[in-house]
């Protein structure tokens, strides 16, 4: 863990240790539910994850001009954010969950962005080893500019469909591409949110603490407003049915999720071309690798063998299986809906 | 192809690789990459594993393939199916093809053979004696072609070794053994990579996708600062150097741009892209799971060697990469193009009786322009 700073610990909160910090602090989570001193602190974090959720920047922070703006406020940014998590865990659903983590993830960026702008041209700054620390990435400044290796760059720039971002249109050296403070940051934005995402789903679901019921009840209730009023047939089972939603929300599905996904289609007869626009909303659709991937796969290219759907049970270990009682019993998807004895 | 040409073709490739077979170049870290190969008229026999050049040899004495393969990709698994092979990392690699330049030259040396009737004639849609359409075109590149071919593969080094930080030591050129040339690229920052990020490579070293902006034209408030400088490096500074020509016009074309639309500037920039953007084939380089015609083996399209380029300038395929012998057979040759082989010129022939070198023969035989008299 990077020593950080006061200013910094509430910038970017997500780096500290949250339980070596209450503890520095002097407080146990318990007391946040019933200590009356501390119960507003709890409502600011329900403000905070909701003011995230409706992605408006109004959620009052305590930070002006990039430095903490008084001396209790430090406190109460890195309580408020500690405790969205500890809420959001308590809450377990997982739009809220997304929601919160980029909209988080976009307010670091600001304040990264800020910061990595003021460094001199020494390495060692703060900005640049958060970076590093969070992404394994080594950047450098170099005049006006930061650079970043040519492989690192496109790792992440893949996952953006503006063609702004495509390397063509970057300035790229000897083997670096070249950004501006603002650009740099932003290379990191999907990143981060699933950074702050991870601190959120890591771990297991803690029990209640005494005094937060009402607010995880409340935070339940305004999650319905999310819930998408997608229906797919009665066919397809819950896993796939839920990555063709998340697809068709244009949020990103993981490489094993595409993988299920297109196996699953590609087993039911669907063609390599009723099946490539699915994948359209994706953030990161490029057509000729998704046409080149489904015909792997078919193995109607290459190697020729057909890759098959992974077991209920893989699934399970890559988070993607959703099971209803519908599937009860079944090994493989592909068994979804025919009777078994 | 019929026994005769088949006996002939083995009998030819069996005697180079038992002399020659010191040209063939196993690729670095041979057991972990997938062997594959292609016997005369059968199909492909892929997933294996080959631990040294021993095994390599045997496999070249007792199969007498056609066409032999190598994947640029290495695996923990290389001999299971490919998707238990474990992928670990694949050495980026490029396909320029003569056949991919729209070159006017390749119109003249096309031939078209007709697969109802065999006959064979030059260049054309229909068949000349039964008027069928079910032609096989054949080309037979000549100088020019392989000429263009190589100014792109100069294009390539240059934009790997300026941008992209790829050492000179660690790009091998080879030709391909028919129309054109693979660049293999070792150790690069990229050896890990998949297909998604490949895309990005290759429309960045054919410079496709390019925006307005990048090379300073914008929809607003238009600036003429941000237009790119002569000797600015990456495509900033190749581009300058194509639109601009000299340091000293670049003021005035800058204005040119400006007074002109955004729109055209999109047009402008996809000329130039034309020009001077690599012509490689990006399925190739998307392609992580491919296996690739292996260095120093024959390529049965023509029965010349891939064969590495030490002096790419110099470099003649028709002298270098026919190594077969001169022992002379009788074929019957159909070829209406005459084409030049180790300094020799063959043909045209009409369908006729000669007495010509196994080298030339088996270069004929192989594309499908003559047989066994
Ligand atoms: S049990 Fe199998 S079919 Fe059902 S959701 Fe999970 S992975 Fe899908
Ligand atoms: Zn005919
Ligand atoms: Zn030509």
């Amino acid at each position: 863990m990077l020593e950080l700073g006061e200013d910094e610990k509430a910038k970017y909160p997500f780096m500290a240790d949250a339980g070596k910090y209450l503890k520095e602090q002097g407080f146990t989570l318990e007391q946040f539910g019933t200590d009356p001193d501390l119960i507003p602190i709890v409502e600011k974090a329900y403000t905070r994850i909701h003011a995230a959720c409706e992605m408006n920047k109004d959620y009052e922070s305590e930070i002006i001009q990039n430095q903490v703006s008084n001396t209790g406020s430090l406190p109460r940014e890195v309580f408020s954010f500690l405790l969205s998590i500890v809420l959001l865990k308590l809450t377990g659903i997982p739009t809220l969950a997304r929601r919160f983590a980029l909209s988080e993830s976009m307010r670091a960026e600001g304040f990264l962005t800020k910061d990595l702008k003021n460094i001199s041209s020494d390495e060692n700054e703060l900005p640049i080893k958060i970076i590093e620390d969070l992404f394994s990435i080594k950047i450098k400044k170099q005049g006006d500019f930061f650079i970043i290796p040519v492989v690192d760059y496109i790792k992440h720039s893949v996952h953006f469909h503006e063609r702004e971002w495509k390397l063509v249109n970057r300035h790229v050296e000897n083997g670096f591409v070249y950004l501006k403070a603002d650009k740099m940051v932003r290379l990191f934005r999907i990143e981060l949110g699933k950074y702050i995402n991870s601190k959120i789903s890591s771990g297991k679901k803690p029990s209640m603490i005494p005094g937060f019921e009402d607010i995880v009840e409340r935070l339940i209730s305004y999650s319905k407003k999310f819930q998408s009023s997608f229906v797919t047939t009665g066919e397809y089972p819950p896993c796939i049915k839920h990555a063709i939603e998340v697809l068709e929300k244009g949020e990103n599905l993981p490489h094993s999720g595409r993988f299920m996904l297109a196996t699953f289609l590609l087993s039911k007869e669907q063609s390599v071309e009723q099946i490539a626009p699915l994948f359209k909303n994706a953030p990161d659709y490029n057509e000729r690798v998704t046409l080149y991937q489904l015909n792997h796969l078919a193995g109607t290219s290459g190697s020729g063998t057909q890759y098959s759907c992974p077991s209920c049970e893989k699934l399970n270990t890559q988070n993607l299986c959703f099971a209803t009682s519908e599937c009860d019993n079944i090994i493989n998807p592909l068994q979804f809906g025919k009777k078994r004895k | 192809m019929q026994a005769a040409e088949i006996n002939f073709l083995e009998d030819s490739f069996k005697k180079y690789y038992f002399e020659h077979f010191d040209l063939i170049r196993v690729p670095e870290r041979t057991s972990e990459r997938e062997f594959g190969y292609q016997k005369f008229n059968s199909g492909m026999t892929r997933h294996i594993q080959i631990k040294d050049d021993k095994e390599l040899h045997l496999l070249f004495m007792q199969n007498v393939p056609s066409d032999v393969y190598c994947s640029n990709a290495y695996y923990t698994f290389p001999n299971l199916p490919m998707n238990e092979k474990d992928w670990k990392g694949a050495d980026l690699i490029f396909d320029i093809d003569a056949k991919d330049l729209n070159l006017p030259c390749r119109e003249i040396h096309t031939v078209s053979i007709c697969n109802e009737c065999n006959n064979v004639s030059k260049n054309s849609i229909q068949c000349s004696k039964c008027n069928s359409t079910k032609l096989e075109k054949k080309s037979l590149p000549c100088k020019n072609c392989i000429d263009a071919s190589k100014t792109e593969v100069l294009k390539l080094s240059e934009v790997l070794v300026d941008d992209l930080a790829v050492t000179k030591e660690n790009i091998q050129v080879y030709f391909s053994g028919n129309e054109g040339f693979h660049v293999y690229v070792y150790n690069s920052q990229f050896q890990e990579i998949g297909s998604r990020e490949r895309s990005e490579l290759a429309d960045y070293i054919s410079l496709r996708g390019a925006i307005p902006e990048t090379f300073g034209m914008r929809k607003f408030k238009q600036d003429r600062t941000a237009f790119p400088d002569f000797d600015e490096k990456g495509w900033q500074g190749r581009f300058a150097k194509q639109v601009f020509g000299s340091k000293s016009k670049r003021s005035k074309i800058i204005t040119e741009l400006l007074a002109n639309s955004y729109s055209s500037f999109q047009k402008t920039l996809d000329n130039v892209s034309e020009n001077i953007g690599v012509k490689i084939d990006p399925n190739v380089t998307i392609d992580i799971h491919r296996i690739f015609r292996l260095p120093g083996s024959i390529n049965s399209k023509s029965g010349l060697v891939k064969i590495f380029c030490e002096n790419l300038f110099k470099f003649d395929p028709y002298v270098e990469a026919s190594f077969l012998n001169n022992d002379s057979v009788e074929v019957i040759a159909n070829c209406p193009i005459e084409f030049k082989l180790k300094n020799k010129k063959f043909g045209p022939y009409n369908n006729e009786k000669v007495s010509i070198p196994t080298f030339a023969a088996v270069y004929m035989i192989c594309k499908k322009l003559a047989k066994i008299a």
